[in-house]
């Protein structure tokens, strides 16, 4: 369970997540597929964290919890990202009756 | 160790197969329930990276909560069963993630990280383990955390402390942007409004219901016992 099997997961999980985001026709996979890769980010993050010297940790330890910081804010911003992106889907299926993202050239109707 | 191992090779491979099953399986449904299998997962990942906490908010915010919202948007949808198939960009999309992969893992093996010193390990995993709660004495004691100085350190370092210290523009700026969000989440799933309509919202409505299929009937015909009342 070293640092590198960590990094090795994540890059798979993130480029699982952007062939799907790239190769799917609906909206929603495209959606659920940019949540994993924002998880691979943060499995990244929160193992550099553990296992990285992080620079001035001589003279705070607590530099030692960025990376968890960093996942918390990765989070929050995966949930409004979310929230907007489920948003716009049902105003999309409104409008189209579709969630084709091949067939949706515009957003107005 | 070996059952640290063990767990985490159990973890990629349920992560990495119900990852591949999301993208690759035809029936949305399916592919959302994979999907909180993934995010479980990751949540087991960040146990093993000493961050209990995310572990927790891992499974309260994707699994619980973003999880039901993309349920309930797939059931909100139509053709649910064979909803998701693949584009024309199957092919260039494959080639461009493999060698995304390939570039990722040769940066990770190649690198040479600058590793925590071992001196250090033991004090980072308390700080990080006890992000969220007091730390014991007898734990710092066991660590081989015996200066005064570096126990209160140790003691103080925590992850509300940065989040609401250090952090605080970035913390305000996320809070805002989750705000912002939600309300523009309500604008735009919310039926057109007489305001909108240009102070003609009785005809507008009579006559949007046909041209503008919608999923959700709009809020005054739902008081009213839904469109077929009048």
């Amino acid at each position: 369970m070293s640092f590198e099997a960590f990094m090795i997961v994540a890059a798979v999980l993130f480029c699982i997540g952007l062939y799907g985001s790239l190769a799917r026709k609906n909206v929603l996979a495209v959606l659920m597929s940019i949540e994993l890769m924002f998880n691979a980010v943060n499995i990244t993050v929160v193992a550099m964290a553990k296992y990285l010297a992080p620079a001035g940790l001589q003279e705070s330890i607590s530099t030692a919890l960025t990376g968890q910081v960093f996942a918390v804010f990765i989070i929050t911003v995966a949930a409004a990202e979310i929230a907007l992106g489920l948003g716009i889907v049902f105003a999309m299926y409104r409008t189209n009756e579709s969630v084709d993202l091949t067939e949706a050239s515009q957003l107005r109707h | 160790m070996l059952f640290q191992d063990v767990v985490f090779w159990l973890l990629s491979v349920v992560a990495v197969g119900c990852a591949l099953g999301v993208v690759l399986t035809r029936d949305l449904f399916r592919a959302a329930l994979l999907l909180v299998a993934v995010f479980i997962a990751v949540g087991g990942f960040f146990v093993l990276l000493n961050a209990e906490f995310l572990a927790v908010v891992q499974v309260l915010i994707y699994a619980g909560a973003i999880a039901v919202l993309i349920i309930f948007a797939v059931m909100l949808t139509r053709d649910v069963q064979q909803g998701n198939p693949p584009n024309r960009l199957q092919l260039p999309a494959g080639v461009l993630s493999a060698l995304l992969l390939a570039a990722l893992i040769v940066v990770a093996i190649d690198t040479q990280w600058s590793f925590l010193p071992g001196e250090d390990r033991q004090s980072v995993e308390l700080v990080q383990t006890g992000a969220v709660s007091t730390i014991p004495a007898e734990s710092l004691e066991r660590a081989g955390v015996s200066d005064a100085a570096a126990q209160e350190a140790v003691e103080d370092a925590g992850l509300a402390d940065l989040l609401i210290g250090q952090y605080v523009l970035p913390f305000e700026a996320v809070s805002v942007l989750l705000l912002a969000a939600l309300i523009g989440a309500l604008a735009l799933v919310r039926p057109h409004s007489a305001a909108v309509d240009g102070g003609a919202p009785q005809s507008r409505r009579s006559s949007g219901g046909s041209n503008t299929p919608s999923v959700i009937p709009p809020l005054r015909e739902r008081a009213e016992g839904g469109p077929d009342a009048d």
